[in-house]
């Protein structure tokens, strides 16, 4: 479970998080959803460590992360796996070497034991048979599930995803989604997705949290944003529905 | 004071880079690999570079010494010395920094706009450890053996150049070369060699490293790289120079 303690951060004298309190807990999609420039990238960079909150705390399973020495800092990095907004592969890599690359990193498997690993992942993403492949050669769509694949290719506990269906068209964006929520509920990973695409909040929002100017104005399931009393919120569903 | 500022975080960045490798073995394969890109890459130009080098060193000292009282293989001596004590080390490293700075700044910077960098972070990876000690490494090594390379063909090219335009022959070149060799002199192109090599590779990982935006502030890096890197060289040739001869 991630817990976020009244998580403020600031550039200079421009505060983008004001006090985000919430949980994200294990074997669920969690969303984070909010208009662009609300403060949901923020959030999640301090999640992950790649920003310092000015306050407030971030606990992984009862562990300050912003507390922890290098050592733990670095134990509990790789438990976490992040799929970003622009895939993040190493172009220079093939599908393949993407994948095994955390497992070369951080394992002391065989080369053998790792291409059965990266196999596995591939299946996990329905992405048999191209590990040759360099990350040029893919869709937009492999890309994502490539990344997928990296992210999960250890044995993490927290998966983060930066904006997963930007770019892609809307079946390849249910492709994805339907692939976060199985992977999730196999794997009980804590799973926070950063979206404005309203058709993922409707598909797999098992907890959904609304930020708005840096503020969290609402948080609740799929089933009750629809009906939530929040004007914002109300303002931001509407008009995703026009767009 | 913006210099200042640069210098302060270049510091940074190398005072960040040094720590114990995640997993020598994929740091050792990224170091031989980067061996192979930055030395076996680059070696045509400085073939190039080295062999023409020479030839026009050895007319141009052939066409300043007209005096009959100056012997042929004082042209050789002169080529060769300073073959070894300038043109080798500092005019092949500036066009080094050129070729390998800007790629090196422009690998680094994409892989920093395409959140490559933050993609190692989150992993637990020392980022500016994994991207740059490989490069810096391998230019350590690889720049000393380019510039002996060069040193040679240099001559070669000098003896070339002489026999082509029968302003002497190659045993008057090589007498001359033989007569004027300093050991010290050898080893002061390769200090110079080694010097460059970390300039060349540090600041351009550097550079590369803070490239904060897109195609067009990788492309800046890269310039940057470039340009900080041969005068760099250009103030270090002269303060080595000072220093050791």
């Amino acid at each position: 479970m991630i817990e976020l303690l009244d998580l403020h951060k600031s550039f200079d004298d421009v505060a983008v998080l004001k006090g985000i309190t919430t949980q994200f807990k294990p074997g669920r999609t969690n969303l984070i959803i909010g208009a662009s420039g609300g403060g949901k990238s923020v959030l999640m960079k301090c999640m992950v460590g790649l920003l310092t909150p000015t306050q407030g705390q971030i606990i992984y399973d009862g562990r300050d992360f912003h507390k922890l020495g290098n050592k733990e800092t670095r134990d509990v990095r790789r438990e976490i796996g992040m799929l970003f907004q622009g895939n993040a592969l190493f172009d220079s890599y093939t599908v393949e070497e993407n994948i095994e690359f955390p497992l070369k990193m951080f394992t002391d498997m065989t080369p053998a034991e790792r291409r059965d690993r990266v196999d596995f992942c591939l299946e996990q993403v329905h992405l048999e048979g191209i590990n040759a492949k360099f990350p040029a050669e893919i869709s937009g769509g492999m890309k994502k599930r490539v990344g997928i694949a990296r992210a999960i290719s250890l044995d993490i506990k927290y998966l983060f995803c930066d904006e997963p269906n930007s770019g892609l068209d809307p079946v390849t964006s249910r492709v994805i989604d339907e692939l976060l929520q199985d992977i999730t509920e196999e794997f009980q990973m804590t799973t926070v997705i950063n979206t404005h695409d309203m058709k993922t909040v409707f598909d797999i929002g098992d907890h959904i949290i609304f930020i708005n100017n840096g503020n969290k104005w609402w948080e609740g399931k799929k089933s009750e944003v629809r009906n939530a009393d929040n004007p914002e919120l109300k303002s931001f569903i509407n008009a995703s529905y026009f767009e | 004071m913006q210099i200042f500022n640069h210098f302060g975080t270049y510091l940074m960045f190398l005072k960040r880079m040094i720590s114990r490798p995640e997993k020598l073995s994929v740091y050792w394969e990224r170091t031989m690999l980067e061996m192979k890109n930055i030395g076996v890459g680059s070696l045509a130009i400085v073939v190039i570079i080295a062999i023409f080098q020479g030839a026009v060193t050895t007319l141009q000292i052939a066409y300043q010494l007209v005096s009959p009282l100056v012997a042929n293989p004082v042209i050789g001596s002169i080529v060769s010395d300073s073959s070894m004590l300038e043109l080798a080390p500092t005019i092949t490293c500036l066009v080094l920094a050129g070729k390998v700075g800007s790629h090196i700044a422009s690998e680094i910077g994409t892989m920093k706009v395409s959140e490559q960098i933050d993609a190692l972070e989150i992993m637990g990876i020392n980022s500016r450890a994994f991207v740059a000690s490989p490069k810096i490494i391998a230019g350590i090594v690889m720049f000393p053996c380019l510039i002996i390379i060069s040193i040679f063909l240099s001559n070669v090219g000098g003896i070339f150049a002489g026999y082509a335009s029968g302003i002497l022959t190659p045993d008057e070149f090589i007498q001359g070369a033989r007569e004027s060799f300093l050991p010290f002199n050898l080893a002061f192109s390769l200090i110079k060699a080694f010097v460059y090599a970390f300039i060349i590779t540090s600041v351009s990982s550097y550079h590369g490293y803070k490239t904060e935006g897109g195609a067009l502030e990788v492309g800046s890096s890269s310039t940057k790289a470039v340009v900080y890197s041969a005068v760099l060289i250009l103030f270090s040739d002269y303060l080595l120079t000072q220093l050791l001869l």
